[in-house]
């Protein structure tokens, strides 16, 4: 990976000295292996740029910020951080104008103890889904497993066994709100649970309903939209799965809507966002069956 | 100096539990944090750190300070629920007993927050020496020992065997009361495991980290020093360093309509909340660069500017393995300090 590492700043130098971009964002080194940052380059300091095998963060919403600053900025996408800046450019939340895309090959992220994160257990694979250009190179991603698997296994338990695991899940919540920060579905100026205007703003949960209510909440706000891109449980700090909410409203709108995969193109409508005479009424087929 | 064999924890735990209410590190959904015992629970010892520190013993998450009922015009109050119930808290790490002298600097100070010092009159810390530090601890920096922490009882655990030793004048009465599970041990192992964990921590990876140029008479320099901007660039501004962090003790004061009254309480605050002390006039710190850097100040300039140059972080390493960009205050402490990373 160190080849590819110095062919990416490489293209990175060539972007900056001709005037293509101002600045680049990439990672960088830690204080250990295995936690590399996020961070922003110039010309001065682009050779502290790494990319290794701990660079598992999403870097897309990063650009939201950077659209709004001044000059053209470079950002670092592996194959599935381009479905969520996709995604942030069909919600306008970015301008594409300014940014300049460079796709890098994934070869699968790890975690501090060198396990495979849990978001590329479930990779979506090698494409870039946009990108201006992508680095050469043999890596190739992980074998995928069912995305659905834990969901289905969820389905099958009795309402009572489900509740009982996520009550003892969602209990651990601190509600430190880094599942929501790191989110690129998450970009609202002011969130509802920060706004103490809006009456239900809360920096605490006051009873095990208010934990479930936050996530449920959350996860609802961003269906239809999620890319599954797995920072929200990359990033908990209790390691609550909290991917398995989105992926339950994905699976439900892939079997009410028909197959749809959030930020596979930069201008889908999006299932819940678009009206057509043959939607489904999802309280229809649930009480009397699809047909 | 005591010994008992680590077979009879859970003796030990029922019988300090006859009259007092125990806490110790506690496994639920995968995660270890301090949780009331029972001996249906899953105890792990071998934890290093819980998620959120022991803080949450004095100064918990919520705490609901007093209640209000409305009745026509008549308003009754309602004191919040005593503290007055002898708690022990079993298996505190150096790092976060070290905390606790920090946030007895913020509460016990005058005028003392008679909620913090009813919870801390009746609480026995039994602290737990590491034998295995991490690659994040730095508990060092701060004249900790993580071998020979302070508290009212210490414990050490070397193979099948728990060492305990008093140290105040609660952690004999617990001994007295505990008496008869323990058996006399000289301290032989307990001082062959020091030996031993004392080498490991002097080729830790962070044990030569220096606080040199930090503290009160920094403050300009610092507080405009421009890597900030670099420092704090990727921060998401979420609370997790705050709300898993020892010594943070900043916390928000709300009411919460009950229907028919209200209940005032209190709860974490995080300075990297956009609207954390937020006032009539607004914000005072508009940028996450501005958020960010008021937290490290705080601990390395602000706090030992008044007390006595006493830093409010403890080396734990909770925000070196939680934050979910890597920022953390090591980093912090070697940008500014001089030290480069490397």
């Amino acid at each position: 990976m160190q080849k590819l590492r110095d062919e990416i700043v490489a293209k990175c130098k060539a972007l900056l000295e001709d005037g293509t971009v101002d600045r680049v964002i990439g990672w960088e080194k830690g204080l250990f292996d295995y936690d590399c940052s996020p961070a922003t380059f110039t010309k001065e300091n682009i050779d502290e740029l790494v990319y290794n095998e701990y660079c598992g963060s999403n870097l897309s919403k990063y650009l939201v910020k950077e659209s709004k600053a001044e000059g053209n900025v470079a950002v670092l996408l592996k194959p599935c951080d381009t479905y969520s800046l996709n995604e942030l450019l069909l919600e306008h939340r970015v301008k594409k104008e300014k940014i300049f895309v460079l796709g890098i090959p994934c070869g699968g992220m790890k975690d501090e103890k060198g396990e495979l994160l849990m978001k590329c257990n479930t990779c979506k694979g090698n494409e870039h889904k946009i990108a201006d250009e992508v680095m050469d190179s043999d890596l190739t991603v992980p074998e995928a497993r069912d995305r659905f698997e834990l969901v289905e296994k969820l389905d099958g338990m009795t309402p009572e066994e489900r509740f009982a695991f996520w009550q003892g899940e969602l209990s651990k919540c601190i509600r430190c709100n880094a599942c929501r920060n790191v989110c690129p579905a998450c970009t609202c100026l002011k969130c509802v649970f920060d706004n103490h205007a809006s009456g239900i703003d809360s920096k605490a949960n006051a009873d095990s309903f208010e934990e479930k209510m936050f996530h449920i909440i959350r996860a609802f706000h961003v269906a239809g939209r999620c890319t599954d891109c797995g920072e929200c449980s990359r990033v908990c700090p209790q390691g609550i799965p909290l991917h398995l909410f989105n992926r339950k409203y994905i699976k439900e709108i892939n079997e009410l809507y028909g197959e749809y995969q959030a930020g596979e193109t930069e201008d889908s409508r999006p299932p819940l966002a678009n009206f057509t005479k043959e939607d489904a009424e999802p309280s229809v087929i649930y009480e009397k069956g699809r047909d | 100096m005591y010994k008992l064999s680590i077979d009879n924890l859970n003796e030990l735990f029922a019988l300090i539990g006859q009259d007092s209410k125990v806490y110790a590190p506690i496994e639920r959904a995968g995660q270890v944090e301090f949780f009331l015992w029972s001996v249906e629970e899953k105890v792990r010892l071998d934890a290093l750190n819980t998620v959120k520190s022991a803080k949450g013993f004095f100064f918990p998450q919520t705490e609901v300070l007093y209640k209000t009922k409305l009745e026509g015009k008549k308003i009754e109050i309602e004191a919040a629920e005593d503290a007055e119930e002898p708690t022990v808290y079993f298996g505190v790490r150096a790092c976060d007993v070290k905390s606790f002298d920090v946030l007895d600097k913020v509460f016990l100070s005058e005028p003392v927050d008679s909620y913090y010092a009813a919870k801390r009159k009746h609480g026995t810390i039994v602290s737990m020496a590491c034998s295995k530090p991490a690659d994040t601890c730095f508990c060092g920096l701060f004249g900790i020992d993580a071998t020979s922490p302070a508290g009212d009882v210490v414990t050490w655990i070397v193979g099948d065997t728990l060492y305990w030793d008093s140290k105040t004048e609660k952690g004999e009465a617990l001994t007295v009361k505990v008496k008869e599970l323990l058996v006399d041990a000289d301290d032989v192992e307990v001082k062959k495991q020091q030996t031993e964990v004392k080498e490991m921590i002097a080729k830790a990876p962070l044990h030569d980290l220096s606080l040199e140029g930090f503290g009160g008479d920094a403050l300009d320099e610092l507080f405009n020093s421009p890597k900030w901007e670099a420092l704090s660039s990727a921060c998401l501004g979420c609370g997790t360093c705050t709300f898993v962090c020892p010594t943070c003790q900043c916390y928000d004061i709300r009411d919460y309509d009950s229907g028919h009254g209200v209940q005032k309480f209190r709860c974490w605050d995080s300075c990297m909340y956009s609207d954390f002390t937020m006032m009539a006039h607004g914000n005072n710190r508009t940028t996450q660069l501005q958020r960010f850097r008021q937290r490290f100040m705080h601990k390395l300039v602000y706090f030992p500017a008044n007390n006595d140059g006493d830093f409010s972080c403890v080396g734990c390493g909770r925000c070196l393995q939680k934050c979910p960009q890597s920022l953390n205050i090591v980093k912090v402490i070697k940008a500014l300090g001089g030290k480069k990373n490397d």
